[in-house]
């Protein structure tokens, strides 16, 4: 045990070295280690959002809300072409994953199956007296789930680029979830607006028919018709609450490639500018060539922004939206066109959004408590231990190093709780130490000669501090299996600190004792 | 230099003689916090009701009954406040809002309406009921099968009897730690779990140290009587589980006093497990070794295979 092969103590100065090394930028200003040369270790500790500030959002996708528009237009193409072979259907809508139609007469149904068979190719068509069933292929159905999800991670991204934060992370989790993680947010509110909206946009001729007290009085809408809202702002302020729209989409955003925020130039007021496609500007110009001196409704998310009478043909396919904006709310509309619609609505399950000035003050005060912890313990070790303590906590010392280099060069995410798992193993890491000297005192007591007590007391507490190590590292990764966010943190330094702990306790100390040991060769030990 | 022992080199406290008096106290102690937890009940904060939670810093001291006036007005539901470190700063925890997320963000707005304008909102939570329920999962399945996966280890490791021993006076700590924050009326939330598994951690470290030395000392005295051989593990360990457990509190004492107030509880219950666990290990789980003829196992006569490990 007194002898330590050279290539040992090798390995241990270079882990020590590469550990100070690797985290040394944790002590510099960023603005130095960025300026570092290439090759040189300058990645510092990636602290979490509960430190640095920021937004953390789980949010939903309603991805079941595009299996129903995918069944409902399937639905929608049966009783099209039911209607063209004027076969007639006593019941035709959506059940569950599938779509049921009851033919009126026995002797249509199997006319109507051969017409419904090529609606939606691979699904199963299956007849039950004068009911029959499309049933969509369930893989058919999940690829339509697992896309809108892909869909709407690229559009939140786009959308979140759009406003100019810095190194946000964007992850799908399961089958339904996004994770927005947003660090040193100024305007957590304005982030939450913008990643909420759907932002469906369409273009809907008012019905100039009937009217919205009409349609109030007799509870029900006429056909073809549909009554929407007016936004929160225009209700907000007494104008016209609600409109009558006839259902057919003109023009939706699909066809739009640009918008940005512009002034109307008459009224100075705050509008957005759009520009149309080929397609929808031909659209468009047709709807507005035939419908001068009409209202249109332009509808975000089923809400009528504002139903503006169109003046003149529009064939250019460029035009603007005016409403009740702010420059800033006519700012955020156009970011959300230019990103494109969700497929699917979402919803904000958690958040947790931390002000700079909370994180910084945690940082503080862990720092103040790590280095106060230290220095108590440090200061207990030599009391206790003298000489052998002081080797105690040079390994300490080398235990933190090593544990924020490792964090450093594996990217970890340093948290709160993280800060607590570094002091937690403070106290911790000198445990083998402790365990390891204990025994040599015993077996100085047993009347050993120091370099036997050694010895001894080396290898006695060995499996010891494995046992003891290993219960405490199931406990570290079971944190982190279940655990989510801040508490993941934890468990990594905990692990970390518990893998360095080990090998500085065990390594670090050891090289010294021995040092020590070959230089003095002391009668008496001094524990 | 005269080095610090705490404990005297021959001690020989008689843990064993107390055994009843330790385990009677411990089944009395544990009895309460089952009923705490079951009657009184959980201060779950919002990680696992759903909820939200917003921490505000005013510009001057806050007037925490104006405050509670003001926002018991919004009919938002129950609002709970509570300074938060200094008088300055506050804690608002509003119940989770009927509807949908849109209601609970309108909550949130409502609240900054009524603060008006100078406030800093240093910190704004909110989970949802699905979320919640779903974290509350995570964290009571995160502890049961981390007892388990340590049970399974000291199993394989030392005779089952030690595995047994130990779990139980682990479990001890857990529902200990969790009748105190009962008790006390503190928020159990996401680090209170992370909390108790490191309690855990630490508890079945601290234990295994002196079992390790009793598994030893069955091996090296054969004839001893089994309750002065626990009593003699025990004492020869005694100064390493109060070096350690020192060692740890010390620096867990910084991080309560100086650490600040998001982890307050967090450290409390940190400090609190240690404490208990370094009682665990010497006057829990080493006497009910005595009950699981645990000697006649680890010293080889219980079966014939053991005995041919025996050296």
């Amino acid at each position: 045990m007194v002898y330590f092969p050279k290539w040992k103590v090798a390995l241990v100065l270079v882990v020590c070295l590469l550990g100070v090394a690797y985290s040394l930028p944790n002590f510099l200003p960023k603005s130095l280690t960025e300026s570092l040369p290439v090759g040189l270790p300058s990645q510092q500790v990636n602290l979490g959002l509960d430190l640095q500030g920021g937004s953390h959002l789980l949010l939903e996708v309603e991805v079941d809300e595009v299996v129903r528009q995918y069944l409902e237009g399937i639905a929608e193409s049966a009783r099209a072409e039911l209607r063209t072979a004027r076969i007639r259907a006593r019941a035709l809508g959506v059940d569950g994953n599938t779509v049921v139609v009851t033919i009126a007469k026995a002797d249509e149904v199997e006319k109507a199956r051969n017409l419904l068979k090529p609606i939606e190719p691979g699904a199963q068509v299956s007849v039950d007296g004068e009911r029959i069933t499309i049933t969509p292929l369930e893989q058919t159905l999940l690829e339509r789930r697992s896309s809108a999800l892909q869909q709407s991670v690229e559009i939140l991204r786009r959308r979140i680029d759009e406003t100019g934060t810095r190194e946000p992370t964007i992850q799908r989790q399961g089958d339904n979830r996004v994770l927005v993680q947003v660090p040193g947010l100024k305007d957590p509110e304005r982030l939450k607006a913008i990643i909420g909206k759907t932002a469906k946009l369409t273009f809907q001729l008012v019905d100039m028919e009937n009217s919205v007290a009409e349609a109030r009085e007799r509870g029900r809408v006429p056909p073809g018709s549909v009554l929407l809202e007016a936004t929160e702002e225009d209700r907000a302020v007494g104008r016209q609450d609600a409109y009558l729209v006839k259902r057919r989409v003109l023009v939706s955003g699909e066809d739009l490639v640009d918008a940005h925020q512009s002034f109307e130039q008459r009224t100075n007021q705050p509008v957005v500018g759009f520009r149309l496609n080929a397609r929808g500007a031909k659209k468009f110009g047709d709807v507005t060539t035939k419908n001068v001196g009409r209202p249109f409704a332009i509808v975000l998310d089923n809400k009528v922004i504002s139903a503006p009478v169109i003046r003149e043909p529009i064939i250019t396919g460029s035009g603007q939206i005016s409403g009740s904006f702010t420059v800033q709310s006519a700012q955020d509309l156009a970011l959300l066109l230019r990103a494109g619609a969700l497929p699917a609505p979402i919803s904000i399950l958690e958040e947790r959004t931390v002000g700079a000035s909370l994180g910084a003050d945690s940082i503080m005060a862990g720092e103040t408590a790590c280095i106060v912890g230290l220095i108590a313990v440090i200061v207990f070790m030599v009391i206790a231990y003298g000489k052998f303590g002081v080797m105690a906590n040079v390994a300490l010392i080398a235990n933190l190093l090593l544990i924020l280099a490792v964090l450093s060069v594996i990217q970890a995410t340093l948290t709160l709780p993280g800060i607590a798992g570094i002091v937690l193993t403070v106290g911790m890491a000198v445990d083998a130490n402790v365990l390891i000297f204990e025994r040599i005192r015993e077996e100085v007591r047993a009347g050993r000669t120091p370099i036997s007590a050694i010895d001894a007391g080396y290898s006695r507490a060995l499996t010891t501090i494995i046992d003891a190590n290993v219960t405490t590292l199931i406990a570290a990764v079971l944190l982190y299996a279940f655990g989510s966010g801040p508490v993941r943190g934890f468990a990594v330094t905990l692990a970390v600190g518990i893998a360095t702990s080990m090998f500085t306790a065990i390594m670090v100390t050891r090289l010294m004792v021995v040092a020590w040991l070959r230089r003095t060769r002391p009668q008496e030990l001094p524990v | 230099m005269r080095l610090l022992k705490l404990v005297p080199d021959d001690i020989n406290i008689s843990f064993m003689s107390f055994r009843k008096v330790f385990l009677t106290m411990s089944a009395v102690a544990v009895a309460m916090s089952l009923a705490l937890v079951f009657v009184k009940g959980m201060n779950f904060g919002i990680d696992f009701q759903g909820g939200i939670l917003i921490e505000v810093r005013m510009p001057q001291a806050a007037n925490l009954s104006q405050m509670r006036g003001q926002l018991g007005a919004l009919g938002l539901g129950e609002v709970s406040l509570q300074e938060f470190g200094n008088p300055a700063d506050v804690l608002i925890r509003i119940g989770a809002q009927d509807g949908d997320a849109a209601a609970q963000q309108a909550a949130v707005s409502a609240v900054k309406d009524a603060l008006g304008a100078g406030v800093d909102y240093r910190r704004v939570e909110f989970v949802g009921p699905k979320v919640s329920s779903e974290l509350l999962i995570d964290g009571v399945l995160a502890v049961v099968v981390a007892i388990i996966a340590m049970l399974i280890y000291i199993w394989l490791r030392f005779e089952w009897q030690f595995g047994l021993g130990a779990v139980m006076a682990l479990t001890h700590d857990v529902l200990l730690t969790l009748g105190m924050f009962s008790l006390l009326g503190l928020e159990f939330n996401l680090s209170t779990v992370a909390a108790v598994l490191t309690i855990a951690g630490y508890s079945i470290n601290d234990t295994v140290v002196v079992f390790d030395r009793i598994r030893e000392d069955l091996r090296k005295y054969k004839t001893k009587p089994v309750p002065d051989l626990l009593n003699g593990s025990i004492n020869a360990t005694l100064s390493r589980t109060l070096m350690t457990s020192l060692t740890t509190l010390v620096a867990l004492l910084a991080l309560f006093f100086l650490g600040g107030e998001v982890i307050r509880d967090f450290s409390f219950a940190m400090i609190f497990g240690i404490l208990v666990g370094t009682y665990s290990s010497i006057c829990v789980a080493s006497p009910l070794l005595l009950y699981t003829n645990v000697a006649a196992r680890a010293r080889g006569t219980g079966d014939a295979k053991e005995a041919a490990e025996t050296p």
